[in-house]
């Protein structure tokens, strides 16, 4: 049934025909429906896929026509990517909740005749931009429900389409020939998906994948991972995302390794714990929401149980990394972690679903020391890696034994990075894409003309491990009068994972110094100030309050001890701040609604409070008008005290003074 | 899932499932119905409106056995219906949900669903008890069964939580799942969007809508909001206190002179 190449694969497709000769037997997919985990062997997708592949080829979809796949991570759905390929058509995902309108855009854009979609809330919403869609002509779906009274004159449901294919198939000898003739037709260099950036900065654009390409970037992780048949990944993440297009479908290909498709989006934590991945990605949001659910939890717990949980993560946090790395631990140390294994990691990796997970990452923001150490300090390889949709997901990763919270990790196997003049990071990997959809003028402005990609990230190679730092995006970094180095967002990143501090803006950029408004976390610090008899009438005297300036103080003197320690942010440390005397709030627009500092906004409404930090004054008056949440607007008025701190000097040992 | 079971003959989509005829119900002096007939035809969803007391709920308890009216007569599947208990209607093949959600709030939202399979299990207690042999093979069955409902009302993730955790949207969906797992030829839904907010009223009417068409169930409904009822059902009929005053399509009724009287309180 299947031809063998001779050739290493280069499109997606003759892998699929790889595995299915290779590990014909081993589960490729599994999905819960009805309660119960479904499975699939790759020789069972294999000729699932070639018959979807015959029926949407009688459907009329050709060779270098896109199909837009709409809908949340199920087997149907990554079938239809597969099922695509091996025409040779280009599989264009779109995010499960995109508007109509951000819909409409890609699927115009990227002139779909063709989208294979979940349900009828998908259909729904594609019909209503249809006016929009003059090349769109038909539409398969997976979930039958409520579409029954629809005109089904240009839609399918998926499963009708490969029954025809598995019928055409049976029926015309030639149809199996047909198909591998058309599997073996696909080049490495054709298109083989296209991912559209989720357009935070200006409209999205289609980033062209190749199958080579893709191909070899995922085998050199697959490699750097040591991942293989035996492993199994949870794909919970939105399809349309490159993470999960690399990371499972290419990298599940590539290694031949188990996808899970969980039972619907609410599910994915009790399909974790149920599946048991081997490897795992998450967010930093997501790991930050498992933890608080965790700790909260454990609060209702009982107080042995409590007693003990705390005990024993005190230990992990004494022991867990070193252990972890393979570092030297005294033998007292090993011992007691091996209890705490027994008795709370153990159980705690089991019920969070990690208990058999060998590599985990995590990317996309900046992730707190504190939240990534607990998972490392249990027992979780965790590691952090950076990329870009058009580098195909990866630029670097860090290897295991060398994981620190504050760097990305150096560059992966094959994979070229620089840091131009401005600081900018650019890159060229085996995994880059070919260019943006119908967009040569923007691919020419990212790409350089020897080649390397423009990242848009301002970054830095870490003197100490040799790891790039990423900082910030590049047209918010700025530079201090003495043309140090000024990224607003690491600053305010590393004062914000001290629990105390919500939100800080950092301003520097054209001046002489860095100086910084703080905003207070009043649950954090409220609880600080009951336990420690500080007495409060509102947020503004909280803030106010000279103990509560003390202990910010004492984070910044941190903080500018660890800026201290990078010879390129030494200089960058914090000379001045102040505690804002109201929370900064999106109401106020001093926050967008995705919760991020709006500085110039912020600037001009708070100017007296940024004139004081920069002409040496030890207190200001500010009176700003605010909107409170039933709508009315009064004005609060306030002195507020501005702290000198004092900077560190390089590290000595870096044999510089600053 | 399989045709609706119960008792007695089978009746044809569009024709009568249930009449109601001159039905009176008092309790003491107070006269909750009175002389009220309509039916209910297989397929159709058919609202019950009206203003506060006007003896809604009582007559979907009459038609549920809960209340014995003292006059008039009701026809179930053409047969009319003897004096009955709630498990008699229940046998026979009705359901409800209830104004004020009635589940096990101990139990997780499956086993209140599996609770509704009960009438439809055969095998005796002391099977049930050492789950194994035929009472094995059927919890599996039936176990299918609810698997199916659950996927229906997209109520997955919360299958292992006990209800009287779940927010109460939640709640009225498992409540609806339990009356389905009956298999009901009819199923009377009281206020079943009661103390929603609007994504839950539409999420609830979508279900109902769905209900009606995927498994052809006739539904009977209560309910206060306008817009929901109008948008929902085939007929409506509005009773005021304890009195037929309209029977009719939704257009009907939105004309009707008596109905708006009755919702704005015209003297009487």
């Amino acid at each position: 049934m299947a031809t063998s190449t001779a050739a290493p694969a280069d499109t997606f497709p003759k892998l699929l025909i790889r595995n299915a000769n290779l590990f014909g037997a081993r589960p490729a997919m599994r999905q819960k429906d009805l309660g119960i985990w479904q499975t699939w062997t790759w020789s069972q997708v294999l000729d699932t896929v070639r018959a979807y592949a015959i029926g949407l080829n009688r459907l009329g979809l050709k060779r270098g026509e896109t199909i837009a796949i709409v809908g949340a991570n199920r087997p149907k759905l990554y079938w239809s990517v597969m099922a695509a390929q091996m025409l040779g058509a280009v599989p264009v995902p779109v995010y499960a909740d995109a508007v109509a309108d951000e819909l409409a855009f890609v699927l115009a854009h990227a002139e779909v005749r063709f989208a294979a979609v979940e349900d009828q809330e998908q259909v729904d919403k594609i019909m209503s931009v249809m006016d929009r869609l003059p090349k769109l002509e038909k539409m398969v779906y997976d979930e039958r429900r409520g579409l029954r009274d629809y005109d089904h004159s240009h839609l399918h449901p998926i499963d009708d389409i490969i029954a025809e294919g598995r019928k055409a198939l049976a029926e015309d000898s030639n149809a199996a020939e047909w198909i591998d003739a058309e599997i073996a037709a696909g080049k490495g260099g054709d298109p083989s998906i296209i991912l559209y950036t989720s357009g935070t900065t200006g409209t999205s654009k289609g980033v062209v994948l190749t199958g080579e390409r893709s191909i070899k970037a995922a085998t050199d992780t697959v490699a750097f991972d040591k991942l293989n048949e035996n492993d199994v990944a949870l794909a919970y993440l939105p399809l349309a995302w490159v993470g999960d297009h690399y990371l499972n479908y290419a990298q599940g290909l590539v290694a031949g390794f188990c996808m899970a498709c969980p039972e619907n989006t609410n599910t994915a934590m009790a399909d974790l714990r149920e599946i048991g991945p081997s490897f795992y990605f998450a967010p930093p949001r997501t790991l930050e929401l498992l933890l608080t659910r965790v700790m909260i939890r454990m609060e209702d717990a009982g107080f042995l149980k409590r007693k003990l949980f705390h005990y024993f993560i005190s230990i992990a946090r004494k022991y867990g990394e070193r252990i972890l790395n393979g570092q030297p631990v005294p033998l007292s140390g090993r011992l007691l972690y091996w209890l705490g294994e027994i008795l709370v990691y153990g159980p705690l990796k089991n019920v969070l679903g990690f208990s058999r997970v060998r590599v985990a990452y995590t990317a996309g923001e900046a992730v707190g020391p504190d939240l990534f150490n607990f998972y490392r300090s249990i027992g979780l390889n965790l590691k952090q890696l950076y990329g870009q949709t058009e580098a195909f997901l990866y630029v670097t990763a860090q290897p295991d034994g060398e994981i620190y919270s504050d760097t990305v990790g150096p560059a992966c196997p094959n994979v070229d990075i620089r840091i131009a003049e401005d600081g900018e990071v650019q890159f060229k990997s085996p995994g880059m894409f070919s260019g943006y959809f119908k967009d040569d003028g923007k691919t020419a402005e990212v790409m350089t003309p020897d080649g390397y990609v423009k990242t848009g990230d301002a970054g830095f190679f870490d003197e100490k491990t040799g790891h790039l730092k990423i900082i910030d995006r590049s047209k918010d970094v700025g530079r201090l009068n003495d043309g140090t180095l000024f990224p607003p967002k690491y600053i305010e990143n590393k004062l914000k994972f001290y629990p105390n501090i919500r939100e800080v803006v950092a301003y520097g950029d054209k001046r002489d110094f860095v100086a910084v408004m703080i905003n207070i976390d009043l649950t954090a610090v409220g609880s600080w100030a009951e336990r420690n008899n500080v007495v409060y009438g509102s947020y503004q005297e909280l803030a106010g309050h000279p103990l509560v300036y003390d202990m910010i103080e004492k984070h910044v003197a941190e903080v500018n001890r660890s800026l201290a320690q990078d010879k390129v942010m030494a200089g960058a440390q914090i000379k001045r701040f102040l505690i804002l005397h109201k929370e900064l709030d999106a109401d106020d627009g001093e926050l967008t609604r995705t919760q991020k500092v709006r500085r110039g906004f912020i600037a001009d409404r708070y100017g007296p409070l940024v004139k004081a930090l920069y002409d040496g004054s030890k207190e200001a008056d500010i009176s700003t008008e605010v909107t409170f949440e039933d709508g009315r607007k009064g004005t609060i008025a306030a002195r507020v005290k501005i702290r000198d701190m004092q900077t560190v000097s390089v590290v000595a040992s870096m044999g510089q003074a600053a | 899932m399989r045709a609706p079971s119960g008792t007695g003959p089978e009746v044809a989509v569009g024709d009568v499932l249930l009449s109601v005829e001159n039905v009176s119900l008092s309790f003491g002096g107070v006269n909750a119905v009175s002389d009220v007939s309509f039916d209910i035809r297989k397929g159709e969803i058919r609202a019950i409106i009206g203003p506060n007391g006007a003896g809604k709920t009582s007559m979907l308890n009459i038609i549920n056995g809960f209340y014995h009216p003292q006059q008039g007569r009701i026809t179930f599947k053409g047969q009319a219906r003897a004096k009955m208990r709630p498990h008699d209607a229940a046998y026979g093949g009705i359901a409800r949900t209830f104004q004020n959600v009635a589940l096990f709030r101990g139990m997780t939202a499956l086993d209140n669903i599996m609770a509704g399979r009960t009438l439809k299990m055969h095998t005796n207690f002391f099977w049930q008890l050492l789950r194994f042999g035929p009472a094995m093979a059927e919890e599996v069955e039936h176990r299918g069964r609810v698997e199916e409902i659950i996927d229906f009302l997209k109520i997955q993730e919360i299958r292992r939580i006990p209800v009287g955790r779940l927010p109460y949207g939640l709640q009225k969906r498992v409540e609806l799942g339990r009356a389905l797992a009956m298999e009901p030829d009819l199923l009377l839904l009281d206020e079943p969007m009661a103390g929603m907010n609007l994504e839950e009223k539409e999420d609830m009417s979508r279900f109902v809508l769905d209900v009606n068409d995927h498994y052809g169930t006739t539904i009977a409904l209560i309910e206060h909001d306008m817009g929901v009822v109008m948008d929902l059902s085939d007929r409506v009929v509005v009773l005021d206190h304890g009195i037929k005053i309209a029977d009719g399509t939704p257009d009907e009724i939105k004309g009707n002179q008596g109905v708006i009287d009755a919702y704005l309180g015209v003297a009487h």
